[in-house]
């Protein structure tokens, strides 16, 4: 591709000696091939070329390229390790695009105060391996572990199968040191779990890049459990399924995970892994236990007893650390598995009360038969996450509209009956637009007042998270007028 | 619908890049994104940069990303998308070389590496004067002096990796008869490095063969099988060569054809695919599929063989380095274990980050010298942090990087072929045999 088709934009252009000087010159892309590999993050369907592409290796390099930015107005967007599924790393197209993918380094496990310093690029299962030694691991596991940054898990407030027991990112992180959109250091928490004052970390923590750039993170670290059993159990439907997670919470069992697919995201994991569950099943069941070996003894024979009771027709336990692997392989595989039987396909995220399950899945079932548009579903069950993955062949014109159809209408499902847009893939430029479905003008507007404290020019990671009047036209939008606290005299607004 | 499943001669280029869902999965096994941590130099990066430039010019940066590609096929291995990373990338270097005009001295630095090494008998002549190099002293000299490296930084890494040369063993005979009742008969490729470099595996290849009930047959006008051609997107010269092989082992008539070196055997398997890619006709496409039906890496063949000969101890720690070629470009990481495991005394373990290439890669590291250095010098420092008294590895480019990175680290540790191991166990040699040089 020619230079001509994607130029450097002025305002940009003009920063690019000063960013050579503070990253290097193998640390700054302007080329147009280069920069368009760029241009979007795991979820492709929103493109857009960078202005330009740095790659710092220090924390004092991103502050130096963050305060550029404040000086001339020019927006950033931090970025990962691009699998983020909200399209929160999409790139700006007069904007900086602020790679950490060169800052790998884990700088300390201390693993008398269980826990680890690492930079923002470090993926997510290097703390874990680096923590193994000690009997350690980091606890939040997004499916893209191997892969996906502690920065990006931090600015998303990534999950994973195993929050139901151990919680979020939020929940593990202690310290962080975050570069403001107006170029401050700043050094908040430490090793210590807890610190007084405002809670700025559990204010960042999710904050998609609006709020800065995390460029050192402590997170604590998790004493390996003694033993771990993983079962799975095959069931005839989904009802019968959802009737085993609903017995096993209500037996006052908390797994570490209660994963539940369906049947063809059965089929695509076995085309793409071979995972090998059993001839049958319109739904498994994977339940992991951990803890002290006695107590997982007892439970396992519970959660064994009532999957049964619910109507499994075949159950297994895993012996050993392979074969929980295996088990393991076909879930965590799943949403990129569905490539082998789809040639597109929308992964949505949502969340719903446990309770409402059955009824929210019949109503899945039901969208996808009048749509015809064929929808698989993977998700936590344990604390009603879903991942619906709606299939569609985005060379037969108007499927991809009407597989955004469904993939909407299942969020407003998961509104309805009292849930979430998002679980844990965030909101990015996917939601923003989603975003007054769940809130309304004032509470969207108090995030914004949030945001402007920090970030007065607009200039980290814009329109993400909120709903701008650009993105989403007027109807949806904040609030225009003055906040009913501003008018009041009770607030000000920068 | 696509499916991913069809035989990848079968489904266009633009096809198989659709299969790509930008996941990410890929970064964290290749060997370039470890080194460098940028999107173009991952495999999602790369990918993007084909599809890119598939409608419009080859741009010189893309050329420079793809040269940058060791080709290991960590990624294949990593997808869970079942991307054809292997078939992409052959198509884009054979379109690379078709279209791109390198500059002079590139030209012929690759010009004068594919006249030398996909020709076994000009590697041979090397020796004779290699091996007077470097009794004579010369060498560490020439290595002190940086010179070398200033002049032609390819040449200094081919010289750090030439072996320490013995004299060669007898060469092979045509026919190595099996000892008692035959199982099998076998064709046996020799390879180009692995014959000039290590001959003595090649011995160890056939003897372990026939003690295990094989007829060997080791047709003496066989060429090089393409793979080092067809891995640098020398697609006419890739069929040439294997059209060549093809003819001989057909002429062979033997039931599977053995190979000991994992960069040949992972060319060998889609021989079909090199052809086709090359244009050549369909019944050449056709013997071209049943040629690569047979082939099988050693260690695969002798564990679906099963073993009859008695295996005598090796009290050894032994450390298995998986050649690229061999997990990730054939799926082969169990068996040669289970080869491994099987011998007495021997305590085997595995390498830390197995999955990132050594950075040998074909002639990667004659290429990219600099890349190559740094990826030898990670698997180097991974290999003594297992403190094993030998690396093994069933592929000579692998053996030839690790060995010269573990010299210029300092650390003592012998590097060795599966196939070497188990003859001495199958022989009951002396374990000294095996740590000497």
């Amino acid at each position: 591709m020619t230079e001509t088709a994607h130029p450097i934009p002025a305002a940009v252009a003009a920063l690019v000696p000063r960013l050579r000087r503070i990253c290097g010159g193998d640390g700054v892309l302007t080329d147009a091939s280069r920069r368009r590999v760029y241009e979007s993050d795991g979820l492709t369907r929103h493109r857009a070329v960078p202005g330009v592409v740095v790659l710092p290796t220090t924390a004092e390099q991103v502050t130096a390229v963050v305060r550029l930015c404040a000086e001339t107005g020019v927006p950033f967007v931090p970025r990962g390790a691009g699998t983020g599924l909200s399209a929160g790393a999409l790139p700006h197209p007069e904007g900086v695009l602020l790679s950490t993918s060169r800052m790998r380094r884990i700088i300390e496990v201390d693993p008398d105060n269980e826990c680890a310093v690492v930079e923002p690029g470090v993926a997510n299962l290097d703390v874990s391996r680096a923590a193994a030694p000690y009997g350690l691991y980091y606890a939040p596991d997004p499916s893209s572990q191997q892969v996906c940054s502690v920065g990006g898990n931090v600015a998303e407030n990534s999950g994973g199968a195993h929050c139901l027991k151990y919680g979020f990112t939020v929940d593990h992180v202690r310290g962080l040191d975050v570069v403001t959109p107006q170029g401050a250091l700043l050094r908040l928490g430490g090793k210590a779990p807890d610190a007084p004052g405002h809670d700025l970390i559990g204010a960042f923590v999710g904050s998609e890049g609006t709020l800065g750039i995390a460029t050192r993170i402590t997170v604590g670290l998790t004493r390996l459990p003694e033993r771990t059993v993983t079962l799975l159990s095959a069931f005839t439907s989904m009802d019968a399924g959802g009737r085993a997670v609903s017995a096993i919470i209500a037996a006052g069992v908390l797994p570490s995970a209660i994963e539940m697919m369906d049947a063809l995201a059965i089929e695509a994991a076995e085309a793409a892994v071979a995972c090998d569950y059993p001839a049958g099943a319109a739904c498994v069941l994977i339940v992991e236990l951990d803890g002290p070996a006695v107590e997982v003894e007892a439970e396992l024979a519970e959660v064994v007893r009532l999957c049964a009771s619910a109507g499994a027709f075949e159950t297994r336990t895993a012996a050993d650390a392979d074969e929980r692997a295996r088990i393991w392989k076909g879930r965590k595989s799943a949403f990129a598995a569905v490539g082998r039987i789809s040639p597109a396909y929308i992964v949505q995220d949502g969340v719903v009360p446990r309770t409402a399950l059955p009824e929210v899945l019949r109503r899945i079932t039901e969208l996808s038969a009048e749509s015809g548009i064929r929808v698989a579903n993977v998700f936590h069950a344990g604390d009603g996450n879903l991942h619906p993955l709606v299939l569609f062949d985005d060379a037969e014109p108007g499927a991809a509209e009407r597989a955004e159809e469904v993939s909407g209408a299942i969020l407003d499902l998961c509104v309805e009956h009292g849930g979430s847009i998002t679980g844990e893939h965030g909101v990015g430029v996917d939601k923003a637009c989603k975003m007054p479905r769940m809130y309304s003008p004032d509470d969207l507007e108090t995030f914004d007042l949030f945001r402007r404290a920090l970030d007065p020019r607009g200039i980290a990671n814009p329109d993400k998270l909120l709903p701008t009047p650009r993105l989403c036209g007027e109807v949806p939008g904040v609030r225009r007028g003055a906040h009913p606290l501003v008018e009041s005299g009770e607030a000000e607004q920068f | 619908m696509t499916d991913p499943s069809e035989p990848t001669t079968a489904r266009s280029f633009e096809d198989l890049l659709g299969d790509c869902v930008h996941c990410g999965f890929c970064l964290p096994t290749c060997p370039t994104h470890v080194l460098w941590g940028q999107e173009m130099d991952s495999p999602r990066g790369r990918i993007h940069l084909m599809a890119q430039t598939h409608d419009d010019v080859l741009t010189e940066a893309a050329v420079g990303h793809f040269d940058n590609c060791l080709g290991c096929l960590a990624c294949v291995t990593a997808c869970p998308s079942g991307v054809a990373y292997d078939a992409l990338i052959e198509h884009t270097r054979i379109r690379v070389e078709e279209e791109h005009d390198r500059p002079l001295p590139e030209r012929a630095l690759r010009g004068a590496i594919f006249a030398l090494f996909p020709h076994r008998r000009r590697l041979r002549l090397l020796r004779g004067p290699l091996r007077a190099y470097q009794a004579s002293g010369a060498s560490s000299l020439v290595r002190r002096s940086g010179l070398l490296e200033r002049v032609s930084p390819a040449l200094a890494t081919m010289e750090r990796v030439a072996p320490p040369l013995s004299a060669r063993p007898p060469a092979l005979p045509e026919r190595v008869p099996a000892v008692g009742r035959v199982r099998a008969r076998v064709g046996m490729p020799l390879g180009c490095v692995q014959d000039a470099f290590f001959p003595e595996v090649n011995t160890a290849t056939a003897r372990v063969l026939a003690m295990e009930g094989c007829d060997v047959v080791i047709p003496r006008d066989q060429g090089c099988c393409g793979s080092l051609s067809g891995h640098a997107g020398r697609g006419a010269e890739a069929a040439g060569f294997a059209k060549a092989l093809i003819a001989c082992f057909e002429r062979a008539d033997v039931e599977r054809i053995v190979v000991n070196s994992a960069g040949c055997g992972s060319g060998m398997r889609h021989t079909d695919r090199v052809l086709a890619e090359a244009g050549e006709d369909e019944s050449w496409v056709r013997r071209g599929r049943a040629f690569a039906a047979k082939v099988v890496d050693l260690s695969e063949f002798l564990v679906e063989l099963g073993p009859v000969a008695e295996r005598h101890p090796i009290p050894l720690h032994a450390v298995y380095h998986d050649a690229c070629h061999l997990s990730h470009g054939q799926g082969v990481t169990r068996q040669p274990r289970a080869l491994l495991a099987a011998i007495p005394e021997l305590r085997v373990s595995d390498l830390p980050d197995a999955e990132i290439c050594c950075g040998s890669a074909g002639v990667y590291n004659l290429l990219k010298p600099e890349p190559a250095r740094e990826l030898g010098d990670r698997k180097a420092a991974d290999a003594a942090s297992t403190g094993a008294d030998l690396l093994v590895s069933g592929n000579p480019g692998c053996s030839l990087q690790i060995a010269s990175a573990l010299d210029r680290a300092g650390t003592p540790m012998a590097v060795t072929h599966t196939a070497r191991l188990l003859d001495a166990s199958l022989r009951g040699l002396p374990v000294e045999r095996l740590l000497r040089p």
